[in-house]
C-alpha cells in the first residue's frame, strides 16, 4: 500500500468530544423539509401543457402537412435516423466504432406504414379516401417515388385554406388525398389516438407520437421560445424561471464548443467525454496528482483550523 | 455438535463480521473526534434528509398517479414539494462533495465510501433524468425528444427508450430510487464503520511511521 | 379553493432571462443556484462552529 499522505492517515486517538448523532439527524431533516415547505409555497412548480398533435395541426397546419409529406418521402429526421429505427443510415459514429448500428433497430418504426398508411387506413372509410388508399397500395415503388416527386416539387407552393391542403400539382395521384386526410384526421384529434393506440387497448409509449413531433418545427419553436434548445444551454433549463438541472452544466458545456459544437457525431462524443471525466471522478482517490490537490490547496486548514490551532498550542 | 462447527456456518461468521465492523457504539455514537467541528460536515446529513424529503413527497405523487398534479392544487402542491426537495437534494449533494474532496476524505481506507459516493450522484442524475421525462407535460416531451438522440448515439437507446412512458416512469419509481436509496445506506454504514476522516498530519514524525510498521506487524 | 391557497406567492411561469456572454448562455435561475452553492461553501468554510468553546473541556 502507498505510503503517500494522500493515501494513508493513522487511525485517531485524540480526545474527542460529545455527539448527538440522532439529534443531529433530526435537525437537519426538520430544517430539510421547511425550506422545502417554504419554497414550494413561495415559488410553486411549473407545469407547461402538453403539445398535441391536434393542436400543432390547429396552429401550424402547413407544418405539419410538410412534415406528414417529410413522413411519405422519407426526408424526416425519424425516416433517415437509424438505430435502433430504422437501417436508414449508420448513426453516430464514436472514431470506428457505430456503437448505435451495432445494437440495430430494436425498435422498428416505418414512419410511411406507422406515420401515415395505418392511421389512415384505421379511419371510418369515406369513397375518396378508400380510392386514395386503394390506389397507393396498388402501386409498384417507382410510381409511388414518381408521385411523391411531383407533390414535393410543388409542396414550396402549399397553401392551407378552409381546412384544405392543396399543392398545385396533378401528377401526384392519391398523395394529395392522402396529405389531406391525415391533415383533416390530426386536426380532429383522431391521429392522436390513433399513433398510440396501434399496439392496442392499453398503452403507455408514446414513441411514435413523440418522434412525428419531433419532426415537425413547431415543438422546436415552441423550445427556442422557452430557451430549451441543445444550443441555448437548453438541456440545464427549466420552462419559465425556474432554476433547472444545473448538475448537467457540464454535460451540455461540451456541445457548445469545437470540435463538438460542429461536429456530426457530437452526441457520442460528448456521452464519452462525460463516461471518462466520471470514471476519473470515480477513481480520484487512486490518480496521483489528482488526489493531492486537496493537499497542496490546503482548504484543509481551513476546516481544521481549531485542530491545527490546538495542536501548535 | 461442535462449536467449531458453530463457527464456520455462514450465518455465525456474517455475524461475526458485521459485530466485529459495525460495533453498536460505531453505528450510533455518542462522541465524535474532536478534529469534526465545522459547518463543512453538515453536507452529508443535509443530502440524506433531502433524499428523505424527496421520497416522500414521491410517495404522495404516487397514491394519486402521474396525471394527478396537472389537475388538482393540492397534487400540484405537492409537486412543488418534490421539485424544490431535488434541487435541495442536488445543491447539498455537490458541496457535500467538494467539501470530502478538499478534505481528501478517500485517506485511511475510505477509498470505496468516496467511489459509492460518486456512484449515488450518477445514478441521483439518471433518476432525476427520468423523472423529467415521466411530467407528462411540455416539458417531458421537449426533454425526451431531445434526450433520446444521446442515448441513441450510444447505442443504450435500444432497450433504454427514453420516449417510452411507461418504461421511464418504472425506472423512475421503481429501480432507479431503489439503487439510489442502497447505495446511500451502503454509503452511510461505511462511514460509520471507518469513522470520520483524520486530517492531514502535520509533520508525520519519524518516531510515528515507526509506530506504525510495528503496529502492521 | 385549493388552488387558490396553494398557488406560488412569486411566480416563476413568466418567460426566463438568461446571462449571455460569448458562448456562455445560463439563466439568472440557474445562475444563482450555482452562487449560491459556492456561497455557502465558502460560508461553511469559514462560520465558526459553535461546539468549539467546549472543547477545552472535553478534553
Ligand atoms: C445521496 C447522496 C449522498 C448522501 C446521502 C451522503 C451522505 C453522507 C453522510 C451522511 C456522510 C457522513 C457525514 C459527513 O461527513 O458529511 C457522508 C460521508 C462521506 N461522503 Fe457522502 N453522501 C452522498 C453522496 C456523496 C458523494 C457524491 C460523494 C463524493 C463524490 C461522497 C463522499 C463521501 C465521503 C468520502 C465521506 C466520508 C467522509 C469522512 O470520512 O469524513 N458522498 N456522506
Amino acid at each position: 500500500m502507498s505510503e503517500s499522505p494522500d493515501v494513508k492517515v493513522a487511525p485517531w486517538t485524540g480526545p474527542q468530544r460529545p455527539y448527538d448523532i440522532l439529534k443531529e439527524g433530526t435537525i437537519a431533516l426538520v430544517v430539510v423539509a421547511i425550506l422545502t415547505i417554504g419554497l414550494a409555497i413561495v415559488f410553486s412548480s411549473p407545469d407547461d401543457p402538453q403539445v398535441t398533435v391536434q393542436q400543432w395541426s390547429t396552429k401550424a397546419p402547413i407544418d405539419f402537412a410538410q412534415t406528414a409529406l417529410s413522413e411519405l418521402n422519407g426526408t424526416s429526421g425519424t425516416a433517415q435516423y437509424g438505430a435502433p429505427y430504422n437501417t436508414a443510415s449508420p448513426g453516430q459514429k464514436l472514431g470506428p466504432f457505430t456503437l448505435a448500428k451495432w445494437l440495430g433497430a430494436t425498435i422498428p418504426v416505418n414512419t410511411v406504414r406507422d406515420f401515415v398508411i395505418d392511421p389512415l387506413t384505421d379511419q371510418p372509410p369515406t369513397p375518396t379516401l378508400s380510392a386514395a388508399l386503394a390506389q397507393w397500395k396498388g402501386a409498384g415503388a417507382g410510381q409511388r417515388t414518381a408521385w411523391l416527386d411531383a407533390y414535393t416539387k410543388a409542396s414550396s407552393k402549399m397553401t392551407f385554406a378552409n381546412g384544405t391542403v392543396s399543392v398545385p400539382t396533378t401528377a401526384a395521384g392519391p398523395v394529395p388525398v392522402m396529405i389531406n386526410s391525415l391533415e383533416q384526421m390530426a386536426r380532429s384529434g383522431a391521429l392522436d389516438q390513433a399513433l398510440v393506440t396501434q399496439s392496442g387497448f392499453y398503452t403507455s409509449n408514446y414513441t411514435l407520437p413523440l418522434l412525428f413531433l419531433a419532426d415537425g418545427s413547431y415543438l422546436g419553436d415552441l423550445a427556442q421560445q422557452r430557451h430549451l434548445l441543445g444550443s441555448q444551454w437548453g438541456m440545464m433549463n427549466e420552462t419559465g424561471s425556474y432554476p433547472g438541472q444545473a448538475w448537467l452544466w457540464l454535460y451540455t458545456f461540451w456541445y457548445q464548443i469545437p470540435p463538438f459544437s460542429t461536429s456530426t457525431n457530437a452526441d457520442v462524443e460528448v456521452s464519452a467525454v462525460m463516461a471518462l471525466l466520471s470514471v476519473l471522478l470515480l477513481l480520484v482517490p487512486f490518480i496521483p496528482g489528482l488526489r493531492s490537490i486537496p493537499r497542496w490547496t490546503r482548504v484543509y486548514r481551513l476546516i481544521w483550523r481549531d485542530h491545527y490551532r490546538s495542536q501548535s498550542a | 455438535m461442535s462449536s467449531t462447527e458453530i463457527d464456520r456456518q455462514w450465518t455465525t461468521r456474517l455475524r461475526h463480521r458485521l459485530t466485529r465492523r459495525l460495533p453498536p457504539e460505531k453505528v450510533l455514537p455518542d462522541t465524535q473526534p474532536a478534529y469534526v467541528a465545522s459547518w463543512i460536515y453538515v453536507f452529508g446529513v443535509t443530502t440524506l434528509s433531502a433524499l428523505g424529503v424527496v421520497i416522500l413527497s414521491g410517495f404522495i405523487l404516487a397514491l394519486k398517479g402521474p396525471q394527478w398534479w396537472h389537475v388538482s392544487g393540492v397534487g400540484h402542491f405537492v409537486n412543488s414539494l418534490h421539485l424544490w426537495s431535488v434541487e435541495i437534494f442536488f445543491f447539498a449533494m455537490v458541496i457535500h462533495l467538494w467539501s470530502k474532496y478538499f478534505m481528501a476524505a478517500w485517506r485511511g481506507g475510505r477509498s470505496l465510501t468516496w467511489v459509492t459516493g460518486v456512484v449515488t450522484f450518477l445514478v441521483s442524475i439518471a433518476t432525476a433524468f427520468t423523472g423529467y421525462v415521466s411530467q407528462t407535460n411540455f416539458d417531458s416531451q421537449w426533454i425526451s425528444t431531445q434526450a433520446k438522440d444521446g442515448i441513441n448515439s450510444t447505442g443504450v437507446g435500444s432497450f433504454f427508450n427514453v420516449l417510452n412512458f411507461g418504461q421511464m416512469l418504472m425506472w423512475h419509481i421503481v429501480l432507479l430510487p431503489l439503487v439510489a436509496v442502497l447505495l446511500t445506506a451502503l454509503h452511510v454504514v461505511m462511514v460509520r464503520a471507518k469513522g470520520v476522516v483524520p486530517p492531514f498530519e502535520d509533520k508525520p514524525s519519524e518516531e510515528k511511521l515507526l509506530r506504525e510498521k510495528e503496529e502492521a506487524r | 379553493m385549493a388552488e387558490t391557497l396553494l398557488a406560488a406567492l412569486v411566480s416563476l411561469d413568466g418567460t426566463g432571462h438568461y446571462f449571455h456572454w460569448h458562448w456562455i448562455d445560463i439563466s439568472y435561475a440557474n445562475l444563482t443556484v450555482i452562487i449560491l452553492m459556492v456561497v455557502v461553501f465558502v460560508v461553511a468554510l469559514f462560520l465558526p462552529f459553535p461546539g468549539r468553546r467546549n472543547k477545552k473541556e472535553t478534553r
